[in-house]
């Protein structure tokens, strides 16, 4: 983490406003033309009442002439207003929107480059809404208090100063009712934004019960939960109520105390004004300017609550925006970090330790000598460290001990790019974007053509059922598209790595059952993948053990044993085991299905065959 | 490529287009452009409205008392102006008594407009939010009837919606709009009225620039909302880019793809910032707009106004209080006009909130049901047909007699009607033509509590409910203790890895259990499953989606979980398969054949093809490229769809 820099969050965030400060200047010129004209049209009344009409002791001594320059100029001022008030309104949007827009796409861009310690802590949930409402927050803070704020102190301060200078009694009299609006408009906001934050986070807690109950159905009908799921969500709707209800009880208590205190100013006004006027210290039209002024003034004094609350809002948006972009990754290029280049496939992980923290270690001497083209199995319990034995190679997080080294280069001293493109990694939890099957192929390659896609796409055997799809390579998956079975999804992404071209392979085996034929054609996609490449697989097939040029068994994040197959499996061991509780059995139901069907193939009467125990093993 | 640059959010194209209404019973109205909450109703519609009514008429006292402050309000705030014509009258005319007089009935005017404002806004809150929570508990209730069926064929995005959006826009209206347009309409007349009373000529010369402004708010209205349309659709994308970016971190950081991404979350998030400048500029627009309309009748009043008064035919003091009446005459009108699109959201969301509440539950419990206190477990099948939808038969004429104890697992190509047969034991549906009995009784004869009380259901998907393990283990037996949850969790071998979470069974699960493995999950819902003790038993491809090493478990666990329980299994596991009483083959919902695992391959039928095809083509294909361990799966009986 930074330093955190001493200014509050809103007026941090004030310096993306800063690439644009033409466009503030030019706001505010709008909004100093816009509350000169705003404030001529009450003074062109004024001048009509005095000078065109001009009431002495009840006879008219004005002329027609004045009358109608005066209402000309109205219109004209009005238009004159309406064009500044237009540039203010949209200059203002404008400014507010590209700061909006540099906000998030600085924050998309910072995202994606924190390591994967950064993710594994933070919820996709909390990170959208920083993305979304607390950018927004921040918006409408620079929209309402860079502009807004602006405007309402402009427009108070020469519609005071012209008051004054009209009659400085009747002026101070209406002045006095401001300070009590400001105050109660932002007692108003200030007190309703706590709850409004709650009703906000029942809203999504209402919204949860609500989509489990519905996803759910299935369960909540096969356990007889209704009347339960009725009465969680009666409770949780009883409670966004209760505090619904109470922001409408503090909003019918002030909004009518605004109001009153304001119409208290006109009656003010008005009553004095007018023993002025009979005391001949008034004119008509100034009394009538004051009422137009006090008429104009209202909503702008009460939006002040409102700024108050977007100051607020901005101070814990910024904050929470700041978490993101202040984050460091954990993971950075040195500046003299070399490209990796004509890579062999190399592995070697020297006396590697690695830990969240310093009091527990997840890994500790690990030492990994893989040779270029061979594969390695990683064995273990899950926690035992396997997966973190290969998110350390292309670093997803860095070593905390030890190096890891690529055809002897420290991979510290890499370019991150470089060495990621050296990686091709097929996850157990396949993850698809929303995006057409061919996208999803070429994803790592965008300069890929569309032979180059059919090509990995043939190798890793799911050519054929995507040209079975209506849409070919441009049918869409993820959210928006089809739905592809776990087996469907791993071929896509093994033809996206064959794409890459990676040397070094890193791929996840504990997959699911998926059925045979699907297995079938993952192994034949994989035997491709494999080929000529150093292999890190974290093996949960009997087959991919016996196979590998290496097996590590981890427990608790050390190596406990180290060999082939045919080694190990002779040694007491942890091995073996592993070997007899989850890969034994399947081989002996394996091969209890081979004997069987050999008989079955020669024999089809076969009958009294015993049945074979589920669960096999001890 | 191409799905970047389309940017078109509004075009879901929903593939294989099964939304069909007249064909689905128990559909949702689906609206054109998927987006339910755009779609804009008419602006009254008598059938919501007098729906709506009742869950207004317990409040109507309380409605009529806030209609009549929000007309005493309307009524305060109009008068105001005729005060300060008496006050300027009284000082034109030296009469310091009239101005004293006008004075106190101005602070009168004041005084009950703010008591008035009040009672206003405190009755339509309180009546308001109380018909939106009876309406949300209203909803829910009714939704928790409904069968299955209906959440066959809607989404629970649409559902939630309706209950979401869509009573929200309800809430507007029920909440405020009603009164608002009331006290609107209420200040127009009495605007007018007011005008009238000063100078009839001059209010009639100011009434000619009223079209003007409607015609404008009119055409801004429906320039604006296609502009806010594209705002909104434009951050949609933009948002679930950013979704997805943050999701598939760990890919895209594989494949280093930030650049790229970074470029093309760019362009999306331009155009968003174009879209939202655009309807900016439309929103600056209106404003100006309306001003100067107003100051044109301002010009209008002075100019022709002080001609009559130079005249001698008004007053001075009736032209500055006309002046004032103006200023609120055209408010309640520009509001009119921004009312008109907010009740015909409410109305149209009125409606689809209607169409939920008036869907009728296809079954409920018979008046005359019983509770089945303890069962055998004996499950019988008469004959049984079933359709979804009305033509065609999923399941026909099946005819099964299980036995106590018995463990039954069905096989059957996808669509078969294995899963919707085991949805029949627990009544998720009800049967077309036959009936099912548990221990002789009709399974529509018995309580809906009772009976899911004596089965336990394990899906592929696990789905558990955000609150603690213990929580999750005791849905279904919430008086369960804590030695019963744990026997729970030990039999099916979830204790040890729930031992080692950190607050054990206390451990909060996240939504749907985020922070458990997929395997652990499982393992929840079984014991979930076995904890009220179940007869029946009903797994359905229960181990499909999990791990080996939970696999390995709960293979184990059922060795003792079946044992003395009804069980129907649906599975591709062949040890699974092989170990069951009694296997039955389905076809196009029909039993084609049944008997055990030898029997069946003796009989050399489709069983028996299967099997050997599925297990021969394996056979061959595997060995060619390792040494041909494989785990023993009859997948061909749960075919994946591509061809091969």
């Amino acid at each position: 983490m930074k330093p955190k820099s001493s200014l509050p969050p809103p007026i941090r965030m004030l310096k993306y406003a800063l690439p644009y400060k033409r466009r503030v200047l030019l706001t505010w010129a709008a909004v100093a033309g816009l509350t000169g004209f705003q404030l001529v049209g009450p003074w062109l009344i004024r001048q009509a009442i005095d000078n065109g009409i001009d009431i002495r002791n009840g006879v008219p001594h004005g002329n027609a002439r004045t009358l109608l320059v005066a209402a000309a100029l109205i219109t004209l001022a009005a238009i004159f207003r309406g064009v500044f008030q237009f540039g203010q309104t949209y200059l203002a949007e404008w400014l507010s929107q590209h700061v909006a827009y540099d906000i998030r796409n600085d924050i998309y861009d910072h995202l994606q480059r924190l390591s994967f310690a950064y993710h594994d802590k933070a919820q996709t949930g909390q990170v959208m809404q920083r993305a979304t409402q607390d950018v927004e927050g921040i918006r409408m803070f620079v929209n309402m208090g860079v502009i807004r704020l602006v405007y309402v102190a402009a427009l108070l301060v020469a519609a005071l100063a012209l008051m004054f200078v009209t009659n400085w009694q009747l002026a101070l009299l209406s002045a006095v009712f401001f300070p009590p609006t400001a105050f109660f408009a932002i007692k108003m906001t200030s007190t309703l934004r706590p709850i409004w934050l709650e009703v906000q986070n029942l809203q999504g807690r209402i919204g949860v019960v609500l989509q489990e109950n519905l996803s759910g159905m299935r369960v909540v009908k096969a356990f007889g939960r209704e009347i339960f799921e009725r009465d969680k969500f009666n409770a949780e709707a009883q409670n966004l109520f209760v505090n619904s209800f109470a922001t409408n009880r503090i909003q019918a208590k002030y909004s009518p105390a605004l109001t009153g205190v304001w119409a208290l100013a006109m009656v003010a006004t008005a009553w004095y004004g007018s023993s002025e006027i009979l005391n001949g210290n008034l004119t008509t039209g100034q009394l009538t300017q004051f009422l137009l002024y006090l008429t104009m003034l209202q909503l702008p004094i009460r939006s002040l609550g409102w700024i108050n609350m977007l100051w607020a809002r901005a101070q814990s948006s910024g904050e929470r925006i700041y978490d993101i972009l202040d984050a460091e990754s954990a993971v950075t290029e040195k500046a003299d970090a070399v490209e990796l280049r004509d890579i062999q496939g190399h592995v070697t992980f020297e006396d590697v330790a690695f830990g969240y923290d310093a009091i527990s270690p997840v890994l500790r001497d690990v030492t990994i000598d893989a040779q270029p083209g061979q594969v390695v199995a990683l064995l273990g319990q899950s926690g035992s460290g396997k997966t973190t034995v290969v998110n350390l190679m292309p670093r997803f997080y860095d070593v905390t001990g030890g190096r890891i080294a690529i055809d002897g280069t420290d991979i510290r001293d890499a370019t991150l790019a470089s060495l990621r493109r050296a990686f091709g990694i097929v996850q157990q939890d396949v993850f698809l974007f929303s995006a057409t099957i061919g996208d999803n192929i070429a994803y790592g390659a965008a300069d890929a053509t569309y032979e180059d896609v059919v090509r990995v796409a043939k190798l890793a055997r799911i050519h054929d059922f995507i040209e079975s799809l209506p849409d070919g390579y441009d049918t869409w998956v993820g959210e928006r598209g089809i739905t592809l079975s776990g087996g469907q999804k791993q071929r896509i992404s093994i033809a996206r790595t064959l794409l890459l071209d990676p040397k070094i392979l890193v791929f996840d085996d504990s997959t699911s059952s998926v059925d045979t034929e699907t297995e079938y054609l993952i192994q034949q996609a994989l035997a491709e993948l494999m080929k000529g490449r150093t292999t890190f697989v974290i093996a949960q097939r009997l087959r991919t053990v016996k196979s590998a040029d290496q097996i590590l068994v981890l427990r608790n994040g050390q190596i406990v044993q180290h060999g082939r197959h045919a080694e190990l499996i002779d040694q007491d061991g942890p091995y073996r085991e592993i070997y007899d509780v989850e890969l034994r059995d399947q081989e002996e139901a394996y091969e209890r299905e081979r004997e069987r069907l050999d008989r079955v193939a020669d024999d089809d009467g076969a009958r009294a065959e015993p049945a074979a125990a589920a669960g096999g093993g001890s | 490529m191409a799905y970047w640059s389309g940017g078109s959010a509004g075009g879901w194209s929903n593939q294989g287009g099964h939304w069909n209404n007249q064909l689905r019973p128990n559909t949702l109205e689906r609206s054109t452009d998927g987006s339910s909450d755009e779609e804009l109703g008419s602006v009254y519609n008598h059938r919501v409205v007098m729906r709506l009514s009742k869950f207004v008429a317990p409040y109507r006292w309380r409605l009529f008392f806030a209609a009549f402050a929000t007309l005493a309000f309307a009524f305060a705030t109009r008068s105001m102006p005729l005060a300060v014509e008496g006050l300027l009258r009284g000082a034109e005319n030296k009469d310091a008594g009239a101005i004293n007089a006008w004075g106190w009935f101005y602070l009168a005017l004041a005084a009950a407009g703010a008591i008035a404002y009040f009672t206003q806004l405190w009755q339509t809150g309180w009546i308001g939010h109380r018909l939106l929570l009876g309406l949300r508990k209203d909803m829910f209730a009714h939704l928790q009837k409904l069968s299955l069926r209906f959440y066959d064929n809607n989404e629970v995005g649409r559902v939630m919606s309706r209950i979401t959006s869509d009573v929200t826009a309800l809430q507007d209206l029920m909440t405020s709009g009603f009164l608002t347009i009331l006290g609107d309409i209420a200040g127009i007349s009495l605007s007018i009225f007011f005008l009238l009373y000063f100078d009839v000529r001059l209010a009639l010369v100011t009434f000619s620039v009223v079209p003007i402004l409607v015609i404008a708010m009119a055409i801004w209205q429906s320039y604006s909302r296609r502009a806010f349309t594209r705002v909104r659709q434009a951050i949609a994308i933009v948002n679930s880019n950013l979704q997805e970016n943050v999701s598939g971190v760990r890919v895209i950081q594989s494949l280093s793809r930030e650049d790229e991404n970074a470029r093309r979350f760019d362009s999306v998030n331009q155009q968003n910032l174009h879209a939202t400048i655009d309807a900016g500029r439309l929103s600056a627009a209106v404003m100006p707009a309306v001003e100067i309309i107003v100051a044109l009748a301002m010009s209008l009043v002075i100019a022709y106004g002080g001609y009559r008064v130079l005249n001698g035919k008004m007053g001075v003091a009736a032209l500055v209080g006309f002046a004032l009446q103006l200023q609120l005459f055209f408010d309640p009108v520009r509001d009119l006009v921004l009312q008109y699109t907010q009740l015909q959201r409410a109305m149209a969301g009125g409606e689809r909130v209607i169409e939920v509440l008036d869907t009728k539950p296809d079954f409920e419990d018979a008046p005359d049901a019983v509770d089945i206190p303890d069962i055998e477990g004996r499950v019988d099948f008469n004959h049984v047909t079933f359709r979804y939808v009305d033509e065609v038969p999923v399941l026909t004429d099946i005819d099964l007699h299980v036995r106590p104890g018995e463990t039954i697992a069905f096989v059957g190509q996808t669509g078969a009607g294995k899963t919707t047969l085991t949805s029949l034991i627990s009544r998720f549906y009800d049967v077309s033509e036959g009936s099912i009995t548990v221990d002789g009784i009709d399974v529509r004869q018995i309580t809906h509590a009772s009976l899911s009380r004596r089965m336990g259901l394990v899906l592929q998907e696990p789905f558990l409910f955000s609150g603690t393990v213990k929580e999750n283990i005791a849905y279904g037996r919430p008086e369960a203790k804590d030695d019963e949850i744990e026997a729970a969790a030990k039999a099916v071998g979830a204790h040890d890895f729930v031992t080692r979470l950190e607050d054990g069974y206390d451990t909060y699960l996240h939504e749907r259990g985020g922070n458990l493995s997929q395997g652990q999950r499982q393992l929840i819902s079984f014991a979930r499953a076995i904890i009220a003790q179940p007869r029946i038993l009903i797994l359905d491809e229960a181990t499909a989606s999990v791990d080996t090493q939970t696999e390995v478990i709960v293979q184990r666990a059922l060795k003792t979980l079946l044992v003395g329980r009804t069980s129907f299994v649906i599975a591709h596991r062949l040890s699974t398969i092989r170990n069951a009483d009694r296997i039955i083959v389905l076809e196009h919902g029909r039993i084609i054949e049944q008997g055990t695992h030898d029997e069946l391959l003796a009989l050399g039928g489709r069983y028996a093809n299967l099997y050997r095809m599925t297990y021969e083509q394996h056979a061959n294909g595997t060995g060619a490229h390792a040494n041909g361990h494989e785990r023993a799966q009859v997948p061909g009986f749960d075919p994946s769809p591509q061809p091969i």
